[in-house]
Formats: C-alpha cells, sequence, structure tokens
C-alpha cells in the first residue's frame, strides 16, 4: 500500500479513516507531530508544540471512539493548531508579546472547550503579529513566520503561524483571529482557505482581546467544506460574549450547494485598487468568469467608501487596542519591571519592556484619539464614517447575495517589507477593512498564482474574498464550495 | 506633527515610559497615523449615528447564577509578586 500523505487529506476524509479505523488519533497525532518538528525550525509556525498533552487528547479520543455508542464528534481525533492568543489552561499563552511571555491561563476560551468537546487534538500554539498588531508576521517577540512558497516572504497576518501551519501541512486546520484582515489576507498569501465570520457568530470569550467591536474568531483550513464543518462546531450565543446573538447555527456542512444558478455575485470595482499587482487582478478576473460559467450572474457594484475603511480602522483599532491593554499592569500577571520604584513606574517600566513597537504605537495613538478635546474630532468621527461603510454593505446586499473581490492587492512580499511602517497593516488590509468594520463574514480562497511583482522568481499564491451579509455565512460558503468544486488551487501545496 | 511634549503627555496617559530616541520616533510615527486618517474630514457625516452596536443585538441577558471558580490558586500562581492570596504592589502612598 502506497504510503498515505494524511496532510493533503480533507476533514471529511480524515473523519471517515477515523470511523473506519484505518488510522488512529495517536497515529494521526504523531504524524503531525513530526512534521512540526522537523519543518517548524526554518519556518517558525509555532510558539509552543503541545506534543505531550497532544498525545493524551489523542488517546482519549481513541478511547471514546471505541467505547463506539453513536456517531462521533466531527472533529474528534483530529489534530488542530491554534493561534497563540486562545486562552488555553495550564498551556503558556504569549500572544507573541513578551509581556506574556511566562503567561499560563487559569481557563479556557470558549472555543478552546468546544473543541475539547468534540475531543479534537491541539498539537500547539501558533506564531502571529504581537496581540495580533500587524499583517506580517513580523511583529511577533518569538520572531517572523515563513511562507512555506518561499520562505524569504512573510506569509501576511496577524494569524501567520496558522496560515503556515496549514499551508505547509503541519496541522490539517487552526484556529485564527482576524479583526481587520487577519485571517483572510494571510489566507491569501499562503494559498489556504479562511474563513472570517460574522461578528459575534463564535464567541470572544478567552481570546487576547484586541479590538473588541471587531474581534472575530475563525479558522483555516485547506477547503471551504473543511470551514463549513469547523464552523458549525465553533458558532452559537455563548453566555460570557454578550456579543454573541441568539441566531441559529445552520448545519453548515449538510447545506453546502454548489449550485450557482440565480446567484446573484457582485464586484466591487473599488476594490481593484491603484497598485493592484496585475498577477492578481488577472487571476480575480478568471475566477469571477469560473463564477459566471457555472450560472452565477455578475453584478458590477460600488462601494465608493471603501477608501475610508482603513483609515476609520486606523482610529477605532487603536482606540480600543488602548483600551484593551490597559490591563497588562506588571502586577496581576505578565512581565514586571525589577526597577520601578513606585507604583506609576511599575506600570510605565513594565509596559516599556514589555509591549513591541507596535503595540506602544496603538495603545499611545488610540490614547491620543480618545483624550479630551480629540475623541469628537477622531474617534466620533470615525464611527460616524464606520457608519456610512456599514449602510453601503446593507444597501449592496439588498442587490447581490455576495460580494467577490481580491483579498489582497498583492501577492507575498518580502519578509523586513513591513518594518517600522506605521501605516503597513493599514494598507495591506484595506481590501479587508470595510468588510471587517460592518461586521460582514468572508472567505479567502485561492484562485491560482502570479509573480510577484518586485521581480521575485516564484509563483506565490493569489486569493479570492467572497463578502456576504451579516449571519450570510452559508451564502459565502456555497459560492466557495462551488468553486471548489470545479477548481482545484485549493489542492496546490508548496513542494516542501 | 505632533510636538514632543505632546508625545511625552500621551505616553504618561499611557503608562509608557519612553526614552529620548523613542520620544523622537514616535512623534515620527503617530503623526505620521494623524496625517494619513485627516482625509476622513472631507467626508459629510452630518445626521449619521456613531456605531456602537455591530449587529444590532441588544439586551442580550443571562440568568443570574452563582457559579463555583475552582481556580483561584492559577490565577495567583501568575502574580509576579504575591503574599499569600494577596498581590503585592509598591505602596501607594
Amino acid at each position: 500500500m502506497p504510503e498515505v500523505k494524511w496532510e493533503e487529506l480533507e476533514l471529511h476524509e480524515l473523519r471517515e479513516k477515523l470511523d473506519s479505523k484505518e488510522i488512529s488519533s495517536v497515529e494521526l497525532t504523531k504524524y503531525f507531530l513530526a512534521r512540526v518538528k522537523e519543518q517548524n525550525p526554518e519556518l517558525n509556525a509555532f510558539i509552543t508544540i503541545t506534543e505531550e498533552e497532544a498525545l493524551k487528547q489523542a488517546q482519549e479520543a481513541d478511547e471514546y471512539m471505541a467505547a463506539g455508542g453513536g456517531e462521533n464528534p466531527a472533529l474528534c481525533g483530529i489534530p488542530f493548531a491554534a493561534k497563540d492568543l486562545f486562552m488555553t489552561r495550564g498551556i503558556l499563552t504569549t500572544a507573541a508579546s513578551k509581556i506574556l511571555e511566562n503567561y499560563i491561563p487559569p481557563y479556557d476560551a470558549t472555543v478552546i472547550e468546544k473543541l475539547k468537546e468534540q475531543r479534537a487534538v491541539m498539537v500547539g500554539k501558533t506564531n502571529m503579529d504581537q496581540f495580533a498588531h500587524g499583517s506580517s508576521g513580523e511583529t511577533s517577540f518569538y520572531g517572523p513566520t515563513k511562507n512555506p512558497w518561499d520562505v524569504t516572504r512573510m506569509p501576511g497576518g496577524s494569524s501567520s503561524g496558522s496560515a503556515t501551519a496549514v499551508a505547509a501541512g503541519l496541522a490539517p486546520w487552526a484556529l485564527a483571529t482576524e479583526t481587520g484582515g487577519s485571517i483572510r489576507q494571510p489566507a491569501s498569501l499562503t494559498g489556504i482557505s479562511g474563513w472570517k465570520p460574522t461578528y459575534g457568530r463564535v464567541s470572544r470569550y478567552g481570546a487576547a482581546a484586541m479590538a473588541s467591536s471587531l474581534d472575530s474568531m475563525g479558522a483555516m483550513a485547506r477547503s471551504v467544506k473543511d470551514l463549513a464543518m469547523i464552523a458549525e462546531v465553533l458558532s452559537g450565543q455563548d453566555e460570557k460574549d454578550s456579543t454573541t446573538g441568539p441566531v441559529e447555527v445552520p448545519a453548515y456542512s449538510k447545506l453546502l450547494d454548489a449550485s450557482l444558478a440565480g446567484v446573484k455575485v457582485g464586484v466591487p470595482k473599488e476594490y481593484f485598487v491603484d497598485g493592484m499587482e496585475e498577477g492578481v487582478e488577472a487571476r480575480v478576473e478568471e475566477a469571477i468568469a469560473v463564477l459566471k460559467e457555472q450560472g452565477a450572474e455578475i453584478v458590477e457594484v460600488s462601494l465608493p467608501n471603501t477608501k475610508y475603511g482603513s483609515m476609520v480602522y486606523a482610529i477605532v483599532c487603536p482606540s480600543e487596542v488602548s483600551s484593551n491593554l490597559a490591563r497588562y499592569d506588571g502586577i496581576r500577571y505578565g512581565h514586571s519591571t525589577q526597577a520601578g520604584k513606585d507604583l506609576f513606574e511599575v506600570y510605565a517600566k513594565s509596559r516599556a519592556e514589555g509591549f513591541g513597537d507596535e503595540a506602544k504605537r496603538r495603545i499611545m495613538t488610540g490614547t491620543y484619539v480618545l483624550s479630551a478635546g480629540y475623541y469628537d474630532a477622531y474617534y466620533k468621527k470615525a464611527q460616524r464614517v464606520r457608519r456610512l461603510i456599514m449602510d453601503e454593505f446593507e444597501e449592496v446586499f439588498k442587490q447581490v447575495d455576495v460580494l467577490v473581490a481580491p483579498s489582497s492587492p498583492n501577492v507575498a512580499l518580502p519578509l523586513g517589507k513591513a518594518a517600522n511602517d506605521p501605516l503597513f497593516g493599514y494598507i495591506a488590509d484595506q481590501l479587508n477593512i470595510p468588510g471587517s468594520l460592518a461586521g460582514t463574514p468572508g472567505l479567502s480562497i485561492p484562485c491560482g498564482f502570479a509573480k510577484p511583482s518586485d521581480g521575485g522568481d516564484k509563483d506565490m499564491p493569489v486569493g479570492l474574498q467572497i463578502i456576504g451579509p451579516q449571519w450570510g455565512e452559508q451564502k459565502v460558503f456555497n459560492v466557495g464550495y462551488a468553486y471548489q468544486q470545479v477548481t482545484d488551487w485549493h489542492t496546490k501545496r508548496p513542494g516542501v | 506633527m505632533l510636538s514632543e511634549d505632546e508625545v511625552k503627555k500621551v505616553a504618561e496617559m499611557a503608562r509608557i515610559e519612553l526614552s529620548s530616541e523613542e520620544v523622537a520616533k514616535f512623534q515620527k510615527d503617530l503623526s505620521s497615523v494623524l496625517d494619513y486618517v485627516d482625509v476622513l474630514k472631507e467626508v459629510n457625516t452630518d445626521d449619521l449615528e456613531i456605531v456602537s452596536s455591530v449587529t444590532g443585538l441588544e439586551n442580550i441577558e443571562r440568568p443570574d447564577v452563582a457559579r463555583l471558580i475552582d481556580y483561584q490558586e492559577e490565577i495567583m500562581a501568575n502574580a509576579p509578586e504575591r503574599k499569600d492570596r494577596y498581590y503585592k504592589v509598591k505602596s501607594i502612598l
């Protein structure tokens, strides 16, 4: 029998193999742990590898499955990786920062709890931009993650490690989060499928908070079908997060429908921005042509306030960051200075030593725009323009079912490009941020390859994003699923 | 461009100690962010309500039930400095 490449299987296939006892969870977990250990020194996708806990969880999953007694939970016995900002009881959780370099959470995030109930197996905690501030992976205190398609390039961020882990087949899927573009952009740059949920679809409880009116807990995987399976598990109201709503969770994966007849797909012209790489534009146009061939009605639409999205975000996000990161005081947990003479110095020095430049920049920007005399001019103004952007999305979804556009104006950039550019993240995520501000769900799916315009010689992945109305996950999944039924870009893997 | 004093004031409010090199660096960085968002002034936002709820959910409630928390020691174990069940801080007065 030829050796099975387990990293090339989708979740529903792994489910079948586990259910039919073709492989055990322990064997599968060992297989992925071996890949992690082999490739992580180069890729730097993981901050912590949880081998011991993973093998114990896998053993328990095997015992559970052996006992029988009905259908196994969808993700039972299947390994996954979690972005290192999800609280995991008893397991180091750093948010890729120095200030949390020794932090052991006393509780689990709600999504981690749900995955434990499923008896899913966590193989490790993935690298990321520090506190999810960034779009390159380079602001991590633990060094940048590499893009497995070209290790001289960035994987995007902030969910850099989760993206690389899935793209390189170090885990079948990974938990990730998005505030501006932190799932869709890295998914696009690493050639995988990523789901950014509707705001409030998945509980934020136990995820290190960045910008609470935007933070969305999602996932990265090998296909839209995989993401639909995961979404069913993660979604739902949680009494520990009052922004999760009493909105029913459909059986997304069972309701997948590849028929696009009668589906109206909007193409917002403002998303084809100046400076977009030619190869990206060409691949996205080709993908739209595929959807059209499948029966979708393609409609050109306009979202004229798109250009203001990143500016609104550059005010709203740091404002919420400055408030959320006020909790790091060097007293209750986290890094504490050895040099403080009084209480003020303990705060100011602990935070100076513990935060990276990007966190400091966002905290201070937020503090400034929220301070007396500037609050109306900046914060309130931004939240009014945000209303304009939200209204615009609401209007457009009266005309079309979903929107499609490039996930990122460019393919992966060389490592180092983000360094010391205070605007890097806001520009990099300009095509993701407007939808995030409006709380809409989105997908990024691979739609081909293009040469970087900077002269790099390796073809790099291009992503197509699909945006739906709030709570419209099913529509978004259906369009992505339909596309993946007739294309095989999502099955391409870097040759490592 | 923000003045040096403005940056120092913001850093003090944010409880982040800055070296003099950092003051100069963040003076530049913060100013470039503020310049970037300046364009928003051109947008007419009269009559627009500020966004305070993204999905429009209101009055999400849960039963007020007491829960037993069994991880006090795990919480306290993260304290940089403690005495028994208390956090230890520098004297305030």
